[in-house]
Parts: structure tokens; C-alpha cells; sequence
């Protein structure tokens, strides 16, 4: 397996999206599902995207991969550059030598995410011999070695096996197996272990980390399950309605988060040194992204909303007290006291 | 699996044997012999073929006979109206016209239904899926005979007329393969043209809908191009549906298309079954029939076993 980082010292930006705004049209109008998204995604590290379910962290996913169903979808604005390239004003086919090769991507279902009529090791195969022109045997061989890679125990006989011969946490190493082939750069992981048993959640977790450590390539992890971002994360962007509501690194959101939305998440998590409280939760759900509400668009659910947050859209502004944390709100100062 | 095959076979064989007491208690519910002479024939005639065809025996030796026929593939009573012609040459004789026409005819549609399916899936609900989806609908819309009458008419007469030479039969046949294209194309195309439509919007149903499935979605994210995603990825998923859609119309290959095989007088087993029946021609009827509840039941155990060829996921057990 080739080692790569897309050229890039740890540290250094690997993928900057600005301002992405990915909108669907429907009956209803258009569903504003990603609309301003802004995130960086330094060399070697993992950026965490979280929040609740339908506030767009797949549709952001899909942006970068170029997979959004078009129509109904389409990238309304912004841009998204990895290593120094812009990925929106390719044409389609440079960028299919990206997709799958420099920037892979496992989904959330391992269950139906495989070709059911074809064996695991040609689907691994395939995405060897489509970028790097190796032949079968070549191709065989580096799928075994990839099963291997995914701690897949007797791998030159998996190889053979069809997808429904495996476990679901087995399929999902499949799919890292497959991502992992040609040595991304970048891996994206749509809530990887959300159709997992909680065992098999950390093994592919550590697997993932294990990977990263080894090859140095970045992690995009995509999940609404904020212990895992304390677990494996190095930055955190906190994702509701179709924006970044607020972005910092693990540390600094963990010790002090700012956005009230980031606030009620945290509050949300059960808490295992006070069992037996009532847990908390936010008031209300994610409104439609047919219809979001006028200014902030967390105000209808905010226990801090004032006539200011329905007039005007807080921009996702850093802080001026912690380099590197921004907070979209109105409120900065009431939320510390929440 | 031909442990699976032999094992299906077994199975079927108490079906068969009551498919056939079934059908020859409903073949004898109207007595053949009057059918056939006539209500004013005398007696006398009428008891002599009777008693040719053994009608006159207890129904359990005439049941055993006739399964000592089918077992043997030995079919030697005579036609009731083809003087001097035993059923089994009639099935001789008919089975290579008929096959001549819908195994071709069969291929044909299947390569373009799936071709312009694909094309159609491939160009989803822009203009060439319009123009290949309307097109089928109306070629759908129109009846069977009016393809074969206009096809006749303009495929064979005025082409005929036209070119001074007669490119295309207007009926008939004859064997060989050197006579087929003359005899047995245009017959070939109609009944390409009729189904084909039909087909096609089966097929690009199946193919929109595997559109949507996960795996496509995991091979575009490792760079596949379309073609790719289209004709190996779905394309082997969609095979299952397919195979199930030919393998239906597999024992009517056998049996030839009736309508074909009347219009341009083509002796095949569709013609002779028509004939028979129309003409009360019992010993025909009764083992036309007999292999036709035969070629279904091998058609569907066939059917199984191409599907655990096709999808790795059905164990033949
Ligand atoms: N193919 C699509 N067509 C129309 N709307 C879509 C489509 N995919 C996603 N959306 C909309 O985008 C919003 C965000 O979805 P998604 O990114 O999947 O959320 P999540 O954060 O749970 O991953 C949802 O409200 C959904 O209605
Ligand atoms: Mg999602």
C-alpha cells in the first residue's frame, strides 16, 4: 500500500470547503440541505462532524465525492479544495481518478453497500485495477493483502467469499478494505458504525485509527454520536440545519462549548458519573430544510433566542479569546452561563 | 447440483402423472369419437375407431399406455385427419418451423429490449428515455394482427413487387437454412416488433430500480464509470428478474406462435395444435397437450437452477 498525504505535512489544510451549499428541488420548493457549510481538514488529522439526524452530514459527505443525485440535487455555491486542487470546477472525469483513489469513502449500511452478485475480493480488485491499471492476478493479490490489512482472519480465502457470507462488521472491513486499496489521502466515514453492534462500533473504530496512524492519511468521521468524537477526533465541526454552527478542536468544544445547539448536545449525553438523573434533551426537531426559519436558524429551539437571532444570521465568526474555535451566535456571553 | 436436478425431476413426477389423468379425463368428458364423426355417423364406423384407438379399454390401461408412449417418446397412433401420418412424425415434423421462428424471434427481442432498456436507464428522464419509452408504449398499443397484416403486406407483397424479386415469403415454408432468412425473417421481426416493447419497459424497470440500490452508490465512490456501473455492476444484479421474464416464454418456444404460424402457414406445433383442436384430431390433442405440461415443469426447474447460476445468494437444496 502507498503511503500518502496528498503531497502535505501533517498540519497543513488537506480540505477546505467554503461556503458549500448543496440544495435539492422538490414539490415543496427547494430543500436547502447543506447551505453554508465551512470546515478545514488539516494533514493526518480526524475532523468530526456531528449533529442530529437530517441536518445534512450526508449531503455534505456526498458533496466532496461528487455522489449527490443530480437531479433533484444541485451544488447551489462554494467550493471545496483538496490539496490545492478545486474538486467543483473539474470536469467529471479528473475527478473520477480522485474518487476511490485519493479520497475514498464508507457509508453507513454494510449490509447493502456491497455488489451482492460479486465475490468481496474482485469489488476490492476492481477499485485497484480501475486507478492503478494492475492486472487480475496483481489485483488479487493486493486484495488479499487488503483483507489482511482489515485484520479479516484467513483472508486468501475470504477473498472468495460473496458479501452475504459475512457478518455485518465484517462487510464494513470489506469496505475499508476497498477504500483503503489505492491509499487515500482522505477517508470519509458516513457514520460508520451506526448499523453496527456497540462490540463491533470499536473495533472499527480502532481499525480506522490503527489505519490512520500507519498511512497518514486525514479522516473525515461523520457521526451523531458525540462520544465517539471525544474518542477519535482531532477537530469537531457541529453541523445544524445545514450549516457549521460551530468548529473548534476536540479539546477546546469538550472543555467549553460555545453554540447553545452544542451546549444541549453535550447536555444530552449520558452521564455516567450522575446514573439515574433524567436526561436532557433539546425541545423540538430539526426543522424541514423546505422550511428554515428566518435568521438563526437553531432560534426556535434556543433557550437564548432574542428578536436580533430571527433578523440576522450569526456568521460563524472565531473567537476572539481561542484561536482556532468559531461559534455562530448572538449570545456568546449568555451561552456560558447555560 | 444435478443431485438437486434429479431430485426436482423426482419431485415432479407425481405432478406429471396427474396432469396427464387429468387431462385425458377431460379429453374423454365429451366422447372423442362422436366429436370427430359426427352426430349423425352410424354405429357401426363409430365402433371401429373406438376401438382403433383403444378408446374401448378400462381408462387405467389406456392411462398406463399412454404413459408407456410419453416415457418412450414413442407416439405411434395415427392422425385422426392427416391420413397415413403417426402424431409422432406430426411432432417431428413441426417442432423444427416452430423453433426456427421463436428461438430467434426470443433472442432478438431479449438483445434490443435489453439494449434500449439499458440505453433508456442509462438516459433516465431525459429526452432519448422519453422518445424509447413513448415509442414503446405505442408499439405496445397496437394488436398482434395488425403487425402481421401490415407486415405482410408491405414486408412481403409491395417489397416484392417493388424490388421485382421476392425478398420475403408472403407464406410458407420450407426447411434448411438457406431458406430461413426467405420463409422464417420476416415472421422473425414481427414477433420481435410486437414484443420488444412490452420487454423493454420490463427491463428498464428492473434497471431504475437497481439504479438505486447501495452498491451502485459504493462503485461510483470507487471512480466506476458509468458504462462500467451499468454493464457489470447492475447489469448481473438485473440479470435475475431477466432470467425469470425468458424463462417464462421458454415452453412457448415449443409450442410456436399459433398466430405466426396461421397467418403465414408456417407447420409448426402451434398450427398443428390449432388444427387439432379445431378439427377434433383426438390422438394429436391429447399428446400435444401431454408435452406441452411437460416442457412447463422442465422449463421451471431449469428456471431454478439458472437462478443459482446468476445469484450467488439462492442455494439449490
Ligand atoms: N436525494 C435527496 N433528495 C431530496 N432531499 C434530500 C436528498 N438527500 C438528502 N435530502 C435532504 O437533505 C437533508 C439532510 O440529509 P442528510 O445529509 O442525509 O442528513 P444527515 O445529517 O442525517 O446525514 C434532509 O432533510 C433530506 O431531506
Ligand atoms: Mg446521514
Amino acid at each position: 500500500m502507498s503511503e500518502r498525504n496528498g503531497g502535505m505535512k501533517r498540519g497543513e489544510v488537506l480540505l477546505e470547503v467554503t461556503d458549500l451549499r448543496t440544495h435539492f428541488r422538490g414539490e415543496e420548493g427547494v430543500a436547502k440541505a447543506v447551505d453554508g457549510v465551512s470546515f478545514k481538514l488539516l494533514s493526518g488529522e480526524t475532523l468530526g462532524v456531528v449533529g442530529e439526524s437530517g441536518c445534512g452530514k450526508s449531503v455534505t459527505a456526498m458533496s466532496i465525492m461528487q455522489l449527490v443525485p443530480q437531479p433533484p440535487g444541485f451544488i447551489a455555491g462554494g467550493s471545496i479544495r483538496f490539496a490545492g486542487r478545486d474538486l467543483l470546477s473539474m470536469s467529471i472525469d479528473e475527478f473520477r481518478r480522485i474518487r476511490g483513489n485519493e479520497i475514498a469513502m464508507i457509508f453507513q449500511e454494510p449490509m447493502t453497500a456491497l455488489n451482492p452478485v460479486y465475490r468481496v475480493g474482485e469489488q476490492i480488485a476492481e477499485a485497484v485495477r480501475l486507478h492503478q491499471g494492475l492486472d487480475r492476478e496483481a489485483s488479487r493479490a493486493r486484495a488479499i493483502e487488503m483483507l489482511d490489512l482489515v485484520k479479516i482472519p484467513s483472508p486468501e480465502k475470504r477473498v472468495d467469499d460473496y458479501p452475504h457470507q459475512m457478518s455485518g462488521g465484517m462487510r464494513q472491513r470489506v469496505m475499508i478494505a476497498m477504500a483503503m486499496s489505492c491509499g487515500p489521502s482522505l477517508l470519509i466515514a458516513d457514520e460508520p458504525t451506526t448499523a453496527l453492534d456497540v462490540t463491533v462500533q470499536a473495533q472499527i473504530l480502532d481499525l480506522i485509527r490503527g489505519l490512520q496512524q500507519e498511512t497518514g492519511m486525514s479522516v473525515l468521521l461523520i457521526t451523531h454520536d458525540l462520544g465517539v468524537v471525544a474518542e477519535v477526533s482531532d477537530h469537531v465541526a457541529v453541523m445544524y440545519a445545514g450549516k457549521v454552527v460551530e468548529y473548534a478542536a476536540v479539546a477546546d468544544l469538550f472543555a467549553q462549548p460555545r453554540h447553545p445547539y452544542t451546549i444541549g448536545l453535550l447536555k444530552s449525553l449520558p452521564d455516567l458519573a450522575a446514573p439515574g438523573e433524567r436526561l436532557h434533551t433539546i425541545p423540538g426537531t430539526v426543522p424541514s430544510a423546505f422550511h428554515f426559519p428566518s435568521g438563526c436558524r437553531f432560534r426556535t429551539r434556543c433557550p437564548l433566542a432574542s428578536a436580533e437571532c430571527a433578523e440576522r444570521e450569526p456568521p460563524l465568526d472565531e473567537l476572539p479569546d481561542v484561536g482556532g474555535h468559531s461559534v455562530a451566535c448572538h449570545h456568546l456571553k449568555e451561552a456560558e452561563a447555560l | 447440483m444435478w443431485a438437486y436436478i434429479l431430485r426436482r425431476l423426482l419431485y415432479n413426477i407425481p405432478v406429471y402423472l396427474g396432469i396427464i389423468a387429468l387431462l385425458m379425463v377431460a379429453l374423454r368428458v365429451n366422447d372423442p369419437v362422436w366429436g370427430f364423426l359426427g352426430k349423425n355417423a352410424d354405429q357401426e364406423a363409430y365402433e371401429v375407431k373406438k376401438h382403433a384407438m383403444g378408446l374401448d379399454r378400462p381408462f387405467h390401461e389406456q392411462y398406463i399406455g399412454f404413459l408407456g408412449e410419453l416415457a418412450t417418446f414413442d407416439f405411434e397412433r395415427e392422425s385422426w385427419t392427416q391420413q397415413g401420418r403417426t402424431v409422432g412424425d406430426l411432432v417431428a415434423d413441426s417442432i423444427g418451423p416452430s423453433l426456427a421462428i421463436t428461438v430467434p424471434a426470443m433472442a432478438l427481442t431479449t438483445l434490443v429490449a435489453l439494449v434500449i432498456a439499458i440505453l433508456s436507464a442509462y438516459t433516465r428522464g431525459r429526452l432519448p428515455d422519453k422518445f424509447m419509452m413513448v415509442s414503446a408504449v405505442l408499439g405496445m398499443s397496437i394488436s398482434f394482427l395488425v403487425y402481421i397484416i401490415f407486415g405482410q403486406y408491405w414486408g412481403a407483397y409491395v417489397l416484392n413487387d417493388r424490388l421485382g424479386t421476392e425478398v420475403f415469403a408472403i407464406q410458407g415454408y420450407e426447411s434448411g437454412l438457406a431458406n430461413w432468412k426467405h420463409y422464417c425473417l420476416l415472421p422473425v421481426l414481427i414477433s420481435t416488433i410486437v414484443a420488444v416493447g412490452y420487454d423493454t419497459r420490463f427491463y428498464r424497470a428492473v434497471m431504475v430500480e437497481e439504479t438505486n440500490r447501495d452498491y451502485i452508490v459504493t462503485a461510483r465512490a470507487k471512480g466506476a464509470g458509468k458504462g462500467r456501473i451499468m454493464f457489470v455492476h447492475m447489469l448481473k444484479n438485473a440479470m435475475i428478474p431477466i432470467v425469470t421474464r425468458v424463462m417464462i416464454t421458454m415452453p412457448f418456444l415449443v409450442m410456436g406462435s399459433l398466430l405466426l404460424e396461421v397467418y403465414f402457414n408456417i407447420p409448426g406445433m402451434g398450427r398443428a395444435l390449432y388444427k387439432a383442436i379445431s378439427e377434433n384430431d383426438f390422438p394429436v390433442t391429447e399428446v400435444l397437450v401431454a408435452l406441452f405440461a411437460g416442457v412447463f415443469i422442465l422449463t421451471v426447474i431449469l428456471t431454478d437452477v439458472i437462478y443459482a447460476l446468476v445469484d450467488p445468494r439462492v442455494r439449490l437444496q
